[in-house]
């Protein structure tokens, strides 16, 4: 890695990781590319987020579903975990709930490839400062 | 890919599915295949909305129209004026009960906003694991500003204007408290951060460092700048290993790019941060015992002054604050003081993480502007008391806090307002009890966490909490007398006026706010021998009803001490003297033939 050395640096390192989620967002064939975060802070984990993620990148690879699976951290909804946020390109992102294997499956099935939403999702009911 | 033009989404929680949420999904169903929609809009079960209080809930999307109080006879009218002709259902729309004027979009709603994610902003968004992911939502860019372009004093007067203050749990001012730590000369320095998050049911400590543990390193570089220290550390317990593991990627990672180290972004600055791992002890929270803690000595406190910020770790100046302090100097410096000084009430900015937890629908962890009621966080955010049952007490503050009645749920939430209310912040656990809580074996339970957690250096602390546990002990048994009250408040003073250190000196709380706010149930367990909610075994009686029993022998057979007798087909009788209380037969009887007195 090479080092950040003045706050222009700083600035370019933030436009590129920028440019590269955006381009993530806006390729050639939005529909392919799904964006799958599951939350891996210790309520998750303590749930069986370990096998949802492994689930999900088993699976999307296998269907040969083009999407970028990634861990975050604890999105407040412990009562559900473990939870999982879709975002389908082009789309407001969906936060689901108890997602075990079961439900991973469905949710390939029936949210990632066919767009139908499933019961379960989970209502965000926060602002965030860039709100 | 069928290409759904629009989704319901019904309400699928315990409160609205009490309220017939199940007809209105068949009845939109049913009115969405009659008039040939099926291929356009699609409904669907959603977890608990939280904002119970008008349910059920409907909400259209793309448009985040929200409707209240839906009744299964409104589907008609939704299916046909809204997703036919496009017009949304006026009549159904929430009202803002200030301006009087009905809210279309659910972002416009006060209650979308009643949660506000500062310090948890990047909490379930970004990936822990990459600094990139950091840097792309303004990481580091607070730092760099404040090397670039503040002196240290400019950047301390931008966090005093901001008002924020410690979310440990006694809320000083932070500003404050980096003014007195600058101030003091010293040829070396410390910032340390407290993650010995102890409190039983509080989270939010050990949720920031697994998910944002950058902003916590950003935060300490900027502090060391700002009092002129160059090693920093993070004190944590050994307990929370996923918060150290991606701690310590993270530190890696800062120090990778150079944003740890040497020459920080070329200004000269230099500043390290190590890991000192703690073993879970509740008083290591202190910041005298912690530093005792991390200096290889006995997690003991001592008495101050001195202050940490004048002599601490190494007897050199060190400024101590909680993860979720450090969490939010990011975005005030990237925002600016007066953004942040907007939110919150007078004497509280800001925002506070609460981790809801205890008999409530949606347990998990929530950050709202300091002013919220607890109405709001328990009812609108909680989604309401499990099972339908009824509100008693939420105790604040942990083992150092109190409960707090219903009299106090439209109180705004701020340090001043909770203190006043005989409770505090503390870290921000709000344990939720029901009806079937007894608050004398509350207490007693948090009694017994600082009586194993005492360190045992002061006798108030060591003996006293003894002797308050004994008296708690009794009364739960069956052997309080109505003087044990005095002698409990009378002790529960002396501990508080006379030990060391605040683990002490806030020990007897839960005893004293329970006596305050539930004076009554006291005097039920003493008095009369009962205990209202149930829960003390040694008062509880079972009985069986004479009328109601039809001698299936189902309880004489499952009575695991023989203290149940009785011929078939005729009424059994328990023998108090033998029973032990252990509710076998009560659970067993399929008459409802036992009763509980």
């Amino acid at each position: 890695m090479t080092k950040i050395k003045t706050v222009a640096d700083l600035k370019r390192i933030k436009d590129e990781v920028q440019s590269k989620i955006k381009l993530r967002e806006n390729s050639d064939h939005p529909e392919q590319i799904v964006q799958v975060k599951v939350g891996m802070a210790t309520c998750g984990i303590a749930s069986g987020a370990k096998e949802t993620m492994k689930y999900f990148v088993d699976e999307l690879e296998q269907q040969a579903i083009d999407a970028v699976v990634t861990q975050t951290g604890c999105m407040g909804y412990c009562y559900a975990e473990p939870t999982v946020e879709v975002t389908l390109p082009g789309k407001d992102p969906v936060v689901f709930g108890y997602v075990n294997k079961e439900k991973a499956e469905e949710i390939i099935d029936v949210y990632i490839k066919r767009g139908e939403l499933i019961d379960g999702v989970i209502p965000i009911t926060f602002k965030t400062i860039d709100d | 890919m069928t290409d759904y033009k629009m989704h319901l989404l019904i309400c699928g929680g315990t409160g609205c599915k009490a309220a017939e949420s199940d007809e209105i999904k068949k009845s939109l169903k049913n009115w969405i295949d009659e008039l040939g929609l099926e291929d356009d809009a699609q409904v669907v079960f959603t977890g608990c909305f939280g904002f119970c209080e008008k349910g059920p809930i409907v909400k259209v999307m793309p448009d985040n129209t929200f409707y209240v109080n839906v009744k299964p006879d409104d589907a008609e009218e939704i299916v046909k004026e809204h997703l036919l002709k496009g017009r949304p259902v006026q009549r159904l729309l929430y009202t803002d009960p200030v301006s009087k004027k009905a809210i279309s979009d659910s972002k416009g709603m006060n209650f979308y906003k009643k949660q506000l994610r500062i310090a948890l902003r990047n909490c379930g968004f970004i990936n822990p694991e990459s600094i990139d992911e950091y840097i792309s939502r303004d990481g580091y860019m607070a730092l760099g500003k404040c090397l670039g372009e503040l002196t240290p004093d400019e950047t301390i007067k931008e966090i005093k204007d901001s008002g924020l203050r410690g979310r440990g749990g006694g809320g000083f001012p932070t500003g404050l408290k980096w003014e007195i730590t600058r101030n003091v000369e010293s040829d070396e320095k410390y910032v340390v951060c407290n993650a010995d998050e102890g409190d039983p049911g509080a989270f939010m400590d050990r949720s920031i460092l697994e998910g944002d543990p950058h902003s916590v390193i950003e935060a300490m570089a900027i502090c060391g700048y700002c009092i002129g220290a160059e090693n920093g550390l993070v004190y944590i317990r050994a307990e929370y290993p996923l918060a150290i593991e991606r701690l310590k990627i993270a530190l890696n990672q800062a120090r990778e790019y150079g944003l740890l180290g040497e020459d920080i972004l070329g200004t000269g600055f230099n500043f390290e941060i190590d890991i000192r791992l703690g073993a879970g002890a509740f008083v290591c929270g202190e910041e005298t015992a912690l530093i005792h803690s991390m200096e290889g000595l006995r997690g003991e406190p001592t008495f101050k002054p001195p202050f940490p910020s004048v002599s601490g770790y190494l007897g050199k100046p060190t400024n101590v604050n909680n993860v979720e302090t450090f969490a939010n100097i990011p975005v005030i410096l990237n925002k600016g003081a007066s953004w942040f000084s907007k939110i919150g009430t007078e004497k509280s900015k800001g925002t506070k993480v609460f981790a809801l937890a205890g008999k409530i629908n949606n347990v998990g962890l929530i950050e709202v502007p300091m002013g919220t009621t607890l109405r709001e966080v328990i009812y609108d955010i909680g989604g309401g008391i499990k099972d339908g049952k009824e509100f008693k007490s939420v105790q604040t503050g942990g083992p150092s806090g109190g409960c707090l009645t219903k009299d106090f749920l439209d109180t705004p939430i701020d340090y001043d307002n909770l203190i006043k209310a005989g409770s505090m912040m503390g870290s921000g656990g709000m344990i939720v009890m029901d009806e079937d809580d007894c608050m004398v074996s509350i207490a007693k339970f948090y009694l017994e966490f600082t009586l194993e957690e005492s360190c045992g250096k002061c006798s108030p602390c060591r003996i006293g909490n003894k002797r308050l546990h004994e008296i708690l002990e009794n009364i739960t048994n069956g052997n309080g007398k109505e003087e044990d009250l005095e002698r409990l408040k009378l002790l529960s003073n002396v501990i508080k006026d006379t030990s060391l250190c605040g683990l002490g000196q806030s020990s007897p709380n839960p005893v004293l706010s329970t006596i305050l706010n539930f004076e009554d149930e006291y005097l039920a367990h003493v008095n009369e021998g009962k205990c209202p909610a149930g829960q003390c075994k040694a008062l509880l009686k079972y009985e069986i009803i004479e009328d109601l029993c039809t001698g299936c022998t189902l309880c004489f057979r499952n009575c695991p001490v023989g203290a149940i007798t009785g011929e078939r087909r005729q009424p059994h009788y328990i023998d108090q003297s033998l029973c032990i209380k252990c509710g076998v037969c009560y659970e067993k009887c399929k008459f409802n033939a036992i009763r509980l007195s």
